[in-house]
């Protein structure tokens, strides 16, 4: 009873009294605003890129025969996108945070809009490399099919590509969007008031370590595992109308 | 509207720069109505050519001419002139998320602009014709090779095509769905549709079609009526290949 009683007391002290428990509120807040924003900008990045890569490898052969403006700009856009791959997945994410936030968007104030920019570019490469897996993945034929009886490159890529890629990467975006809520977490670096600079100030404030962080801990768990269950009923009713 | 639905001149595809030469000189004429069977020994091109006559390859060298377009000049609105080309694969490639009348009904709703319950209309009456009507709702992956194979010349018909190329249609069946399959492409060519047909199916050759293209190494080798090219072929290379598979 003594126990349990010492508990509460800690609990109190440590989330109730000057309304502490808010911290962390405003914490998880920014985290799932920047983790919202972040996953948009990502998915956008992620098609566009996946887009240009996997049509320039489907369609150089026919349009360098062509010949004139579509080809040269294709193949730029290409470079370009290999360049973006190559820095953003050969640098870590919280360098770029700290070059975004203190170099090339100085000027901008608002430190959550700088970390939604800075994962979602991150987030995007990765993206583009599991959409353009997925892509790959689907066989020739179903595109040869699709082009066969008339549909344009895009056109066979919206009703038959991509349906089936979409099937198979998304175990694979689930897995990369936990990744992000969890990278969201560095955000403190550069003095963002996130869910684990929260729980962080809480133990500065209080002197105690253990409640604060677990604290933080079970509440990214429960968040990851609402996704995890989300995306994995989504998976089901995918498969089942092939059954 | 002229006899000759498809014109191929000087026909080329060479691969790795050159130093494969899949398609070598083919000069041929598709007339309507004709039942023209490609045969050959594997390697032989023969279905480098029939992907060449809808531009899945793109050739090196020379031109097709479609229904008095010349498909091969780059300008050329290729997809438009597809519509009017049915293609059937050995692999059947069925849309594996769609169902079986989606499968059917995407182009013509997509591309011809049919509203739904024209398009689903038609597709019913394909499908009954082919006596898988019983299956429109059921997805790809729960049918038999033969059914799926039925299924994909279905589809390409929905299009209305005024020529349908058949690329080893029967080669990755069961024996026992070869029958059916080609049940339906003697009643296709009996109601006097356009076929070109690569195969290795020689009874098929004989009785539907109109004409026999035998090629080796790129080339056409020798043509003519079944029943010359089988029972008096003239080059020891068709000779030999008749040898080897009767």
């Amino acid at each position: 009873m003594q126990k349990f009683t010492e508990f509460a007391d800690e609990l109190r002290f440590v989330f109730v009294e000057s309304d502490r428990w808010k911290w962390l509120i405003e914490g998880l807040g920014n985290t799932l605003k920047i983790t919202a924003v972040s996953l948009i900008i990502g998915i956008v990045i992620g098609i566009v890129i996946a887009s240009i890569r996997s049509s320039f490898d489907k369609n150089q052969e026919t349009m360098k025969k062509r010949g004139g403006v579509g080809y040269n700009l294709l193949s730029a856009l290409n470079s370009i996108s290999k360049v973006y791959l190559w820095v953003i997945r050969g640098t870590p994410v919280v360098v770029q945070l700290l070059i975004l936030y203190f170099i090339i968007l100085q000027s901008v104030s608002n430190g959550v809009a700088v970390a939604m920019v800075c994962f979602g570019l991150n987030s995007g490469a990765y993206v583009a490399e599991i959409f353009r897996s997925g892509i790959m993945s689907v066989d020739e034929g179903q595109f040869e099919a699709g082009r066969s009886l008339g549909f344009n490159y895009l056109q066979t890529m919206r009703h038959i590509i991509i349906p089936q890629a979409f099937k198979t990467v998304l175990p694979t975006l689930c897995n990369e969007f936990i990744v992000l809520i969890k990278e969201t977490s560095i955000a403190g670096y550069v003095g963002i008031m996130d869910l684990t600079k929260a729980g962080d100030l809480i133990r500065g404030r209080t002197f105690k370590a253990f409640l604060p962080l677990i604290a933080v801990a079970l509440i990214y768990l429960a968040l990851v595992t609402v996704l995890t269950w989300a995306t994995g009923k989504l998976e089901r009713r995918l498969r089942r109308n092939e059954r | 509207m002229s006899a000759n639905i498809i014109e191929v001149q000087g026909l080329k595809k060479h691969y790795n720069d050159g130093t494969v030469k899949a398609l070598n000189g083919i000069d041929c004429t598709i007339r309507r109505g004709e039942v023209v069977v490609i045969i050959g020994p594997s390697g032989c091109g023969k279905s480098t050519f029939l992907r060449s006559l809808n531009l899945l390859e793109l050739p090196t060298e020379g031109s097709i001419t479609f229904e008095g377009q010349v498909i091969t000049n780059p300008k050329t609105d290729i997809n438009r002139h597809r519509q009017k080309m049915g293609m059937v694969f050995q692999q059947f490639n069925l849309f594996n998320n769609l169902n079986i009348i989606d499968n059917i009904t995407l182009a013509p709703i997509k591309l011809l602009k049919m509203s739904k319950e024209d398009a689903e209309k038609k597709a019913m009456e394909l499908l009954e014709r082919i006596g898988l009507a019983d299956k429109a709702q059921v997805y790809p992956q729960q049918l038999s090779g033969g059914q799926k194979q039925r299924v994909a010349i279905v589809r390409a018909l929905a299009m209305e095509p005024d020529v349908m190329l058949f690329d080893e249609p029967t080669s990755a069946l069961d024996p026992e769905m070869v029958g059916e399959v080609l049940e339906v492409m003697r009643d296709l060519a009996r109601g006097g549709m356009t076929m070109v047909v690569v195969t290795h199916e020689m009874g098929f050759a004989r009785e539907v079609g109109t004409r026999v293209i035998f090629m080796n190494e790129g080339q056409i080798c020798e043509e003519g009526r079944p029943d010359d090219i089988f029972d008096y072929p003239q080059s020891d290379r068709l000779k030999d290949f008749l040898s080897k598979i009767i």
